[in-house]
């Protein structure tokens, strides 16, 4: 339905990548050190890890939010300067703009970049696809926590961006709801087949979603290790498989407990 | 206990079902002016009018009370009014104290305190001088104000919430200008313009800047970050970021300070022409305060109360189309 982008778009790769905040107290703060990664056409990449690994800091700098201290980003061979269409952003907060309906808020990016005009039919397709065709002329503050972020998604989408940034997009949202919402990202995914870089600290959902899960820790935060997630889709949430994964990362993560250690005997 | 405390309050809420009967009271109110008009004899110190006015008016009330009922269908409209019956009854038993105090029995200096019949008399005598001519001279000097005012508030606002050095330079200038109530520079504005008449554009003008500036500087600054954040990774530059994201999320407070800005510009305006500009509803007051015309001067102030009522309420009325997007958000 949504025109494919062509799967040789959409490569990220970073290159030494550092970043140092200043501190309130004068101090300086290393939230990055030395992170090298590269991201395929196509290929859907998570960043897992506790706060303060620097995941959302690195997508910001991917975003063209922040710029980096040290190092170069680059997507499809061009250095990454600031914010741009190409790289479309949701945040966990869907931050619809509230003075606007939602046809007005997926028309955005078009009227933006001076393309209204041109293609106007696009805003009726995008709120098609996230299943938002009849709320339109609906404001934000009418729509549910899991609409609103369909309603967010689909203002990325509809410029057609070569990257998809997520900044925990499921964060806010209750168990239920955002399996749900899992499942339209990969079927949104499957239509559009864009690079899709997501952040995030629910090991489930990386596994669910993730070609590649970027495990990263903190102080200072760096990547600790890129695990592959063999399973094709669609995928089950149960199989021993999953579980295994899943207890591999939260291992690295030393988030797994300690079972060799029992706290009480039987 | 509890119970019996509040029962005057349980009366109150069982009110509607009285309706019809307070529906009564303003039109007994209504008779009980009239009669009272009629029977009672006039003091004779009041110097009389052609026809009696309020006569008139209490009988065109009247009708209205009677007959508006019975010719709204629609329901919603039916309860708005029904729901003023108790205003409109005591707002005519006040008129008929007042016509009882002044016109029958004299009661405080008539020279001051007319009767309604002689302020009626000007409304409808002194229609064409009094709104044809001074309170055309007063809109066109308030409305070329404010619309100057709000222009200048709005540029000024946007650029101390855009741009650094424009916050650096303008901040202070507002600060220590701004709290300057604006006819205290009616001594220099007086020689510093060609006419009183765009010294008095300017004085409103400046009511209206401050207040509109101020509210709009804040309240770009206080858009949230993530806002901008997103709108650039929408594609969205600079320019198109003020006036898409940045004034529009502001608007809230803008209409604050465009409503402060109303408020004193109504006072700019009616000292602006008490003291300079020889025209308009406000040198109209003055100069019937001198002549000791206080019939015109109350004529003259229910003229400036029914306008600046109506301003505000289209003033309201704008806003609510304006920020409709906020319904259920925010209340005012």
């Amino acid at each position: 339905m949504v025109t494919a982008a062509p799967q040789t778009e959409g490569v990220i790769a970073i290159q030494g990548v550092s970043k140092i905040f200043p501190h309130p107290d004068g101090s300086l703060v290393k939230a990055l050190a030395q992170v090298d990664l590269t991201v395929a056409a196509g290929e859907f990449v998570s960043l897992i890890g506790p706060s303060g690994c620097g995941k959302s800091t690195l997508l910001r700098l991917i975003a063209g939010l922040d710029q980096a201290t040290t190092g170069t980003l680059e997507l499809d061979g061009q250095i990454i300067r600031g914010p741009a269409a190409e790289r479309g952003l949701v945040f966990q907060n869907p931050y619809l703009f509230p003075w606007l309906n939602i046809y007005n808020n997926v028309a955005f990016g078009l009227r933006a970049r001076r393309v209204y005009k041109r293609q106007k039919h696009l805003v009726a397709r995008y709120l098609e696809l996230v299943g938002l065709a009849k709320f339109g002329l609906v404001y934000p503050h009418h729509l549910s926590g899991g609409m609103a972020q369909r309603a967010s998604l689909a203002r990325a989408l509809i410029n057609q961006p070569r990257v998809l940034l997520l900044d925990e997009p499921l964060g806010a949202l209750d168990a239920f709801t955002r399996m749900n919402m899992q499942d339209e990202i990969l079927r949104i995914r499957a239509e559009s087949l864009i690079t899709m870089v997501m952040v995030t600290h629910d090991v489930d959902e990386a596994i669910y979603l993730s070609d590649r899960i970027v495990v990263m820790t903190p102080g200072p935060g760096q990547v600790e290790s890129v695990i592959s997630v063999p399973f094709s889709r669609p995928r089950a949430r149960n199989t021993p498989d999953f579980l295994s994964l899943r207890s591999r990362i939260l291992e690295i993560l030393n988030f797994a407990g300690r079972l060799d250690e029992p706290a009480y005997q039987i | 206990m509890v119970k019996s405390l509040l029962w005057p309050l349980n009366r109150l809420k069982e009110a509607p079902s009285l309706r019809p009967i307070f529906h009564h009271l303003a039109v007994w109110a209504a008779l009980l002016a009239l009669a009272l008009d009629v029977y009672l004899k006039d003091s004779g110190l009041q110097p009389p009018t052609e026809r009696p006015y309020f006569r008139y008016f209490l009988v065109l009330a009247l009708i209205w009370l009677v007959i508006a009922p019975l010719i709204v269908r629609s329901p919603e409209l039916k309860a708005k009014a029904l729901a003023k019956d108790n205003f409109y009854a005591v707002a005519l038993l006040l008129l008929a104290i007042l016509n009882v105090v002044t016109g029958k029995y004299t009661l405080i200096p008539a020279i001051f305190f007319p009767t309604p019949d002689r302020v009626l008399a000007v409304l409808v005598e002194d229609f064409n001088y009094l709104i044809l001519v001074c309170l055309y001279a007063s809109a066109k000097l308030l409305l070329a104000g404010f619309f100057s005012g709000a222009l200048a508030g709005l540029i000024t606002g946007v650029a101390i919430g855009f741009s650094k050095p424009a916050a650096y330079w303008l901040n202070p200038l507002i600060k220590i200008l701004g709290p300057i109530p604006p006819t205290a520079w009616i001594p220099i504005v007086l020689v510093a313009f060609p006419t009183t008449w765009a010294g008095a554009v300017f004085l409103i003008a400046l009511a209206v800047w401050f207040p509109t500036a101020v509210m709009t500087g804040s309240g770009i600054l206080n858009v949230q970050n993530a806002y901008f954040e997103v709108s650039s990774a929408l594609g969205a530059k600079r320019i198109y970021q003020i006036f898409l994201v940045g004034i529009p999320a502001a608007m809230p407070l803008i209409f604050n300070g465009l409503f402060s800005g109303a408020c004193s510009s109504f006072l700019t305006l009616m000292t602006a022409e008490m003291i300079g500009v020889k025209n308009g509803i406000g040198w109209y007051i003055n100069w019937q305060r001198e002549m000791l015309s206080y019939a015109n001067v109350y004529a003259g102030l229910i003229v400036i109360a029914i306008s600046f009522y109506s301003l505000i309420t289209l003033f309201f009325k704008v806003r609510d189309r304006i920020l409709v997007w906020q319904k259920g958000m925010i209340k005012w």
